[in-house]
């Protein structure tokens, strides 16, 4: 079911947590809300979901104002990150919740339930567990139970609040995939929040980014990670390097040495250069460019990252070849962006 | 707490604080000294009674009756603060009120005050010329010298025990888990008795049982307010006093020992059923 979060708004005792955000999820998406801690990717989540009430704005579920709706009537499905599960209760009765509490008319039979559940239960891969108690589960198993559980009420959207947050770094690889799988089986629209943003570039159709209670950048793993359109999202997605330059006359300086770089002929005064350590390349020392010298280097997997000082304190980080590296002078390295993007200071 | 290990049961395990048998040598003289001599001294002393004789005193019609009124006012007035207890540790933990703090501290009145305080102050509410008393008098309902009158006392002495046990389990009651619940449709209704409740229950069982063993020993509130009618509304430990002022002693403690079996047994069952939760669940009280 398409979701569609229009102006919201919403303050916590004054304190704005969402500031008029506006979005709109495609039915059958996976999307990832990716953001620091206080950039309100839960909040605006638990506002999808109903647990929390607007300041401001609306939200539609397909053609219906679901902002008008309880949280029991929006017939979401909700994973939280410490899994919520009913204790007292079997695996079996945990999946099966959503349906026995249902009113007369629309509850299924008993074996129509339990054959549901068995049936979810195969899905997230857990066959034989039905008689156990979350207790007796691991993190990873927990949460898949969590998730057959919000599956279990067909809901229009599936909500997920950092759910591997709780999880070791193994069981979260093997999760995110099986994740992506059922997705792919299931075809619910599913929102998912994250903080990491290697889960959300790896698992999600679109990617919204946020900061400080609004909404920076949506779109594909693709568009956010190769054209940030701001510098916090170039700073919070993937590696980048930051520089005070000047803009004039179409051209960049840095500390008043031309880069032989170009920017729009419109801009002028101080910028701010965004690139990705490794989309640069290195130049004879002749040649207009950034210099620095090295203070660090370290092998990172294949390549080795480079720490250089260019001097009045500025630090950048390259990721060049291990060949290059043997070669490059140890004290004046000259280089320059390949790719590059300049903000507004 | 526990001792689990994959190897099995060790009787001394590794720890950062050694001094097991410090402590379980110190803990074993503690509990001797306190509880098992006075006890051990209790079933000697009823002894000298006889087989035949302790159960002549013990199945007399007297002591059955005064046994039943005891059980019986104490796990009605623990099934009382049961219900009240939990929602007035509902009420402290999840709301915000002026005057919290003065209604939370007078939770704990109950232990505080001189059972015969309470007592005597509980008989003149209650007598049918007393405030509240005087309310019910033209229904016909005695309060005041009837059992009625034993369980509200005991319901006063028991109120604490209750609200303390479910109270710092309510308290770390996970909010998630209700929401959890809402998501999949339960309204509160359903989330209160299908949710929350069953994830209480060991807290409550635990707050029962405390509030059951003080009602089954309390006397100094009763006595006062029981009217302490042989046959009506005599306790136990009342009649264990009436044996021991006529120098009965043995009878005095064949009464006291049937006393404390049953409340051992009936404390040990639910102990069991404790223990049986913890296991299944991974939690409990």
């Amino acid at each position: 079911m398409d979701v569609k979060v229009q102006n919201i708004r919403k303050e916590f005792a004054r304190f704005p947590a969402l500031n008029d955000v506006s979005l709109d999820i495609r039915s059958g998406e996976l999307i990832a809300l990716l953001g620091p801690s206080g950039s309100g990717k839960t909040t605006l989540l638990r506002l999808i979901a109903g647990l929390e009430t607007p300041t401001d704005g609306r939200i539609f579920f397909g053609e219906d104002d679901a902002s008008k709706k309880t949280v029991q009537e929006r017939n979401i499905g909700f994973v939280f990150q410490h899994y919520a599960l009913f204790r007292h209760m079997t695996v079996l009765d945990n999946i099966g919740f959503g349906l026995k509490v249902r009113p007369k008319n629309r509850r299924p039979a008993k074996a129509e339930i339990r054959r549901r559940a068995l049936e979810l239960l195969d899905l997230v891969q857990l066959s034989g567990m039905e008689n156990r108690y979350p207790n007796q589960l691991s993190g990873g198993q927990r949460q898949r139970v969590a998730l057959a559980r919000a599956m279990a009420v067909e809901p229009n959207v599936l909500l997920l609040d950092e759910p591997f947050g709780a999880l070791d770094a193994q069981v979260r690889k093997d999760l995110r995939k099986w994740l992506r799988d059922i997705h792919d089986r299931t075809g619910h629209t599913t929102i998912f929040v994250t903080h990491d943003q290697e889960e959300a570039l790896e698992l999600a159709d679109r990617v919204v980014v946020m900061s400080q209670g609004k909404i920076e950048q949506v779109g594909t793993p693709d568009e956010v990670y190769d054209t940030p359109n701001s510098p916090f999202v170039f700073g919070f997605i993937g590696e980048s390097n930051g520089l005070k330059v000047t803009a004039d006359h179409g051209g960049i300086r840095f500390n008043g040495k031309p880069l032989n770089m170009a920017a729009a002929p419109d801009k002028h005064g101080e910028a701010l250069l965004y690139f990705r350590p490794q989309d640069i390349e290195l130049i004879e020392s002749g040649e207009d460019g950034l210099t620095g010298s090295v203070i660090a280097t370290r092998r990172v997997a294949g390549t080795r990252h480079v720490e250089l000082d260019l001097g009045s304190g500025t630090h950048v980080e390259l990721e060049i070849s291990t060949e290059q590296a043997a070669r490059i002078d140890r004290n004046r390295v000259t280089f320059r962006p390949t790719r590059w993007k300049l903000f507004p200071v | 707490m526990t001792l689990t290990s994959s190897k099995g049961w060790q009787f001394r395990q590794p720890s950062v604080l050694p001094g097991f048998r410090w402590t379980l040598g110190f803990t074993l003289v503690w509990l001797t000294l306190i509880v098992l001599v006075p006890l051990t001294g209790l079933f000697l002393k009823s002894s000298t009674l006889g087989w035949d004789a302790f159960w002549t005193l013990a199945l007399e019609k007297r002591t059955l009756q005064a046994l039943k009124i005891s059980f019986g006012t104490a796990f009605l007035a623990a099934l009382a603060n049961v219900v009240f207890g939990t929602l007035l540790a509902w009420v402290l933990v999840r709301y915000r009120f002026p005057g919290k703090r003065i209604i939370d501290a007078m939770v704990d009145l109950p232990f505080a005050l001189p059972t015969a305080v309470a007592g005597i102050a509980l008989t003149t509410l209650y007598a049918s010329k007393g405030w509240i008393g005087s309310l019910f008098a033209p229904l016909g309902i005695k309060i005041a010298f009837t059992p009625l009158g034993i369980v509200i006392a005991l319901v006063f002495v028991g109120l604490p025990f209750v609200v303390r046990t479910v109270q710092p389990v309510l308290e770390e009651l996970d909010r998630e888990v209700e929401e959890a619940a809402a998501t999949l449709g339960a309204n509160r209704f359903q989330t209160i008795f299908r949710v929350l409740l069953p994830g209480l229950a060991p807290a409550v069982l635990t707050g029962f049982s405390l509030a059951f063993a003080r009602g089954v020993g309390e006397y100094g509130s009763v006595i006062f307010i029981a009217g302490n009618v042989p046959f009506k509304s005599e306790i136990a430990p009342l009649l264990i006093v009436i044996k021991l002022e006529e120098f009965n002693y043995p009878a005095a403690t064949a009464i006291a020992a049937v006393m404390l079996l049953l409340s051992f047994g009936l404390l040990f069952v639910i102990n069991l059923i404790q223990a049986w939760s913890r296991r299944r669940y991974g939690y409990g009280a």
